[in-house]
């Protein structure tokens, strides 16, 4: 399939960053067709650039020659990929049942009154945004959240402190 | 067939279906929303849920979806079961959480899917009370609206969209309760065939925007059946009226033509026929001005017309009946045809293949099934587009022939696309620039006209050596000649559009080295350009070409002509018009004022295409019947009207005398209904039995309730009464059925599920194929090999054809003429994109749209609006910048797949 970008946004594609290219072109020996790429595309772009713009989405677009109305299918179905801006540090905040039991909504807002931000927003500094996730497998733990890469089990108003006291000296 | 049980009573049903489709063919109501007679089962809406059972012990039974249960010989299923019911209210119930429930405002309201499965469903009260998901809608151009709101999620737009017609920028977004069907941005859907997404969606997310702003509820629309007049197709139609003008034009159904779908250019390119434009008058000239001939004074005017000496030239615009009653009144001598000379050798030769019995010129429907096509310089996507939509289809075959390998049932829609991938039938295009099926290509030669002549012989010579020695390096030559010859169904599509005579004679000897080496009857598909062209063709003697006519004026044998339905500025160079036009009095009848009305003695106003019942005949010289669907509110009269005697005769007798009298046309009394076939001889009236309004819509003119109109021509009414088509369908407008108030009812009027309507017939082909041919010889024309550059015509779906142009709806969508070249010659010429190009330097002025796949050595020029004089032009032209600028709309809404940026 061809990918027919309509001329009214096809120059504002971003050019992709030769370390992006370079990791794309090695997930494309990998799989059959240029359209099974696109996820880890997306993926890619995310990891350099923190989320993936509309430029970036375009980008790809040219890059891959699919679709990008294909490519923006793709891009929101996944909740982990942000099609906005994210915060230096993503806190992936598990709202499922088990935690739920353990006292996750309490741990919430307490996060929400510490940065002032409930899921969705990102601190005015730019340091976090705060989001949902269903479950990150780790319920023996409850209360679980993520920052960034890192898991944080067995959550306390305290350890919250000292998570994000240590996220924020590492700046 | 297979013996299926369904509450209790035996069926006989066919096992490769699956239930969902079988219980609707039977005539039984069971809801569905993700199912689509043409586009099979996804599984998707769990709407037609039914039970079944494992044998007659089977009492508890399990719930399973109609949809995607093969009706397989003894299956037992209950529809009315009350746990099947149960499940069905409770999806709907659940479908509509977020449904708005804004019908009186909604455009689908009274033709909507939603409410009638709703209803059947009996879902009638809504508990969810909380707060609804909202969306935001997106401009999607001026063809289509867009309100995400009503969305229940069946997927129907994007299996439609991407899946049938090949769309690229329509997708389904995010996920649960949040799926968004949109683009990725705000901007013009791109396919030419997004209108159907009006029919296609079950509610009013996707609504006829040109429709919408200029609204009637669909029972409050006068209706007909009718014929698509936009290109050479002959898809049929419903166009809707109310107060006197044209509102919008739906699908209708013909098994053999359009299915269930039509082009963008067919449904919003009508609405001229409101223009205030329209020639309302007989206008004669005094002193150098048309003015409106005054009454008393008409006949005399128009009796200066007659006599021997008096000329005809035709119309492939105009319906059979008025070009025959113009050769009636001129005679066959004087009756000259009305298009280029160089498409009228085209059609000459078409013709003479249409007779041919070594080919069969396919229907939509068996185009369909070809499983290798070669397409020779045709750009179908933009004069043919329905073809395009089923060639489509047609390299899905090979998915089909997959899927019966590994024992899966066609239905099943995504499990036949994911076992394909990308495989696909062969489809071979030969063009002079890139074509909007080059997606779906297995072989792309993109090259000069001669060119791609030489490499369509070599194809026919490799597949026959008997054919006419041609040789081409083309690597693809090989390939495509035996993927045509292994075919189980092989395609060749050519036609006159092209411009080259050539391309059609090399694409004939294609079909014929086929039909030579594998025996059977091989599909040649011509296509020709305008509604009436081939019925037009038949009727004219094969010497009496526009040439001859424009011969017989310039030599002053004869100094008045009668010129109908017709711009002849587009048939030929300016200059040889203009020097006919001054040695010659006319008399024009036209619907809109042309060049060529400007320079009549005499303009008549003639009906438009639904406001007159009339027959045309199309690509495959197959005659089809259209309706008047209204009166013309001023003094316009069917062309045929004004050329024979007006005070007697009719349509049907009109018809009649042609199918006597003119050669090939004995079968177009066929078409004609006859009123003793209907429920007590009783008319079939236009309006629904639901037509509101009829006493008051006048009543701002005068309080007293007029008389409705009376139509002694035909078997149809102006009014309410009579014996609407319930399941007998010999005379269907809009389809409708007690509780199946949307287009989906067209089910209860179907043999089965996709068969034909009942009693009624799909036209009537006309051309009996009785003699034999031979190979044909190219007619190379001397390429004079000079430093100009050679041409192919292009032609875009909004533009090209001269009445649908003049829509305003069209004109959104229109882009100005333009000269495309590679990036190589526009650099050794100094052109960047969207500069302005002066042709061969005698006024012609188009873009310069520089195009990465144009061969260097080649430009396609695009004549806009009859902008370009395109007869003007030879094979060969010279391109040279100027500085005057003559831009209109540009060229940013044309949508090609190659178009270069700036600084290519």
């Amino acid at each position: 399939m061809q990918a027919s970008v309509i001329a009214s946004t096809a120059t504002q594609a971003r050019k992709l960053c030769a370390e992006e290219i370079k990791e794309i072109e090695h997930e494309m020996q990998l799989y059959p067709d240029k359209q099974a790429v696109g996820l880890e595309a997306l993926k890619i772009v995310q990891k350099h650039q923190g989320w993936v713009s509309d430029e970036s989405l375009l980008g790809i677009s040219k890059f891959l020659d699919i679709p990008v109305s294909d490519l923006e299918s793709v891009a929101t179905f996944f909740n982990l990929v942000y099609r906005q801006p994210v915060g230096r540090n993503v806190i992936l905040f598990c709202n499922s049942v088990s935690c739920w039991i353990m006292g996750s909504e309490s741990m919430r807002s307490y996060i929400n009154g510490k940065l002032d931000i409930d899921f969705g927003g990102t601190t005015d500094n730019g340091d976090f945004t705060f989001l949902p996730v269903p479950c990150l497998g780790d319920c023996d733990h409850a209360p679980v959240m993520m920052v960034g890469d890192d898991l944080h089990r067995n959550l306390t108003e305290g350890k919250v402190d000292e998570i994000f006291s240590e996220y924020k000296s590492k700046e | 067939m297979a013996k299926i049980v369904i509450d209790g009573i035996e069926y006989e049903v066919n096992p490769n279906n699956n239930l969902l489709q079988e219980c609707l063919s039977q005539g039984l109501d069971l809801p569905y929303f993700c199912w689509h007679p043409c586009m099979g089962s996804v599984g998707a809406c769990r709407q037609c849920a039914v039970k079944q059972y494992r044998d007659t012990e089977d009492k508890e039974g399990m719930l399973v979806m109609a949809c995607m249960t093969p009706a397989s010989e003894g299956s037992i299923i209950s529809v009315e079961d009350p746990q099947a019911k149960d499940m069905r209210e409770r999806v709907i119930e659940s479908l509509m959480i977020s449904h708005p429930h804004d019908c009186p405002v909604c455009e689908e309201g009274g033709e909507c899917h939603l409410q009638d499965m709703t209803l059947m469903s009996g879902h009638n009260y809504r508990r969810y009370d909380k707060k609804k998901v909202t969306h935001r809608n997106q401009y999607l151009g001026p063809f289509i609206n867009h309100e995400m709101n009503r969305c229940i999620t069946c997927y129907r737009c994007v299996r439609f969209y991407d899946d049938y017609a090949g769309g690229t920028d329509l997708s389904a977004q995010a996920s649960h309760h949040h799926t968004y069907f949109g683009r990725h941005e705000e901007g013009v859907l791109e396919s030419e065939f997004s209108g159907n997404l009006v029919e296609v969606c079950p509610t009013g997310v996707f609504t006829d925007k040109a429709f919408s702003s200029n609204y009637a509820r669909k029972w409050d629309l006068q209706t007909a059946p009718s014929v698509c007049t936009g290109c050479a197709i002959g898809c049929n139609t419903t166009p809707g009226e109310r107060y006197g003008s044209l509102r919008r034009i739906v699908n209708r159904y013909n098994s053999e033509i359009n299915g269930y779908f039509i082009c963008d250019r067919g449904r919003f390119g009508f609405d001229y026929v409101n223009s205030e434009e329209r020639i309302e008058a007989p206008l004669a000239r005094k002193e150098g001005q048309l003015a409106v001939v005054p009454k008393g004074q008409l006949q005399s005017a128009i009796d200066t017309f007659q006599g021997s000496d008096v000329i005809g030239i035709a119309s492939p615009r105009a319906s059979n009946e008025s070009n025959f009653a113009l050769r009636c009144l001129v005679g066959d001598e004087n009756f000259y045809s009305g298009i280029s000379d160089a498409e009228h050798e085209a059609t000459q030769l078409i013709l003479s293949l249409a007779k041919d019995s070594a080919f069969n010129a396919p229907s939509v429907r068996q185009i369909e099934l070809a499983d290798a096509v070669i397409i020779v310089g045709e750009d179908v996507t933009n004069v043919a587009p329905r073809i395009a939509l089923a060639l489509r289809q047609s390299v899905r075959n090979k998915a089909k022939e997959l899927a019966e390998g590994c024992n899966i049932p066609q239905w099943q829609d995504a499990a036949v696309r994911e076992l394909a991938q990308h495989d696909r039938s062969p489809l071979a295009i030969l063009s002079s620039y890139a074509t909007r099926l080059d997606d779906i290509a297995s072989d792309i030669v993109i090259d000069s006209p001669t060119e791609i002549a030489n490499i369509a012989s070599a194809v026919a010579n490799r597949i026959s050596g008997h054919a006419p020695a041609a040789s081409s390096d083309e690597a693809s030559v090989a390939q495509i000649a035996a993927q045509l010859i292994e075919a189980k169904r092989p395609l060749v599509i050519a036609g006159s559009t092209s411009g080259s005579v050539s391309q059609l004679q090399a694409a004939a000897n294609i079909a014929r080295a086929l039909n030579e080496k594998r025996g059977d009857v091989i599909d040649l598909c011509l296509l020709v350009s305008e509604v009436n062209t081939i019925g037009m063709s038949l009727l004219v003697n094969e010497r009496n070409s526009l040439g001859a006519a424009l011969e017989k004026i310039s030599n002053g044998q004869t100094k008045k002509a009668i010129v109908l339905e017709n711009d002849l500025y587009r048939r030929a160079a300016k200059q040889k018009i203009d020097e006919a036009f001054q040695k010659v009095e006319m008399l024009v009848i036209d619907q809109l004022p042309s060049a060529t009305t400007a320079k009549a003695s005499l303009v008549l106003p003639s009906t438009s295409f639904s406001e007159q019942e009339s027959t045309y005949v199309n690509y495959e010289g197959r005659a089809q019947l259209s309706f008047q669907v209204h009166r013309n509110h001023a003094a316009a009269l069917p062309a045929w009207r004004w050329l024979s005697d007006q005070q007697s005769g009719d349509i049907e007798s009109l018809i009649n005398r042609c199918a006597e009298e003119a050669k090939n046309f004995d079968k177009l009394d066929d078409l004609l209904p006859d009123l003793n076939q209907f429920v007590a001889g009783m008319k079939i009236p236009r309006q629904s039995h639901r037509y509101s309004g009829r006493t008051a819509m006048k009543a701002n003119l005068n309080v007293h309730e007029p008389k409705q109109p009376v139509d002694d021509q035909s078997v149809m009414s102006f009014s309410m009464e009579g014996i609407p088509a319930t399941k007998d369908s010999a005379v269907l407008g809009a389809a409708w059925s007690p509780a199946w108030n949307s287009n989906q009812s067209i089910s209860k009027f179907q043999e089965e599920i996709n068969g034909d309507l009942k009693q009624s017939h799909v036209g009537e082909l006309l051309i009996e194929r009785n003699e034999t041919g031979s190979y044909l010889s190219l007619d190379q024309r001397p390429n004079n090999l000079n430093e100009n550059l050679q041409v192919a015509v292009a032609y875009q779906i909004f533009g090209s054809d001269e009445l649908s142009a003049k829509s305003n709806t069209i004109q959104e969508r229109m882009t100005d003429a333009y000269v495309a070249l590679s990036p190589k010659d526009a650099k050794s010429l100094d052109l960047n994109q969207g500069d302005s190009v002066s042709l061969d330097g005698n006024g012609n002025i188009a873009i310069a749209c520089i195009r990465s796949k144009m061969k260097q050595g080649t430009v396609a020029v695009y004549c806009g609006d009859n902008d370009i004089d395109r007869h003007s032009l030879g094979t060969t032209i010279a391109l040279s910048k100027v500085t005057e600028a003559k831009m209109k709309r540009g060229i940013q809404g044309l949508i090609v797949s190659d178009l270069c940026e700036e600084g290519y």
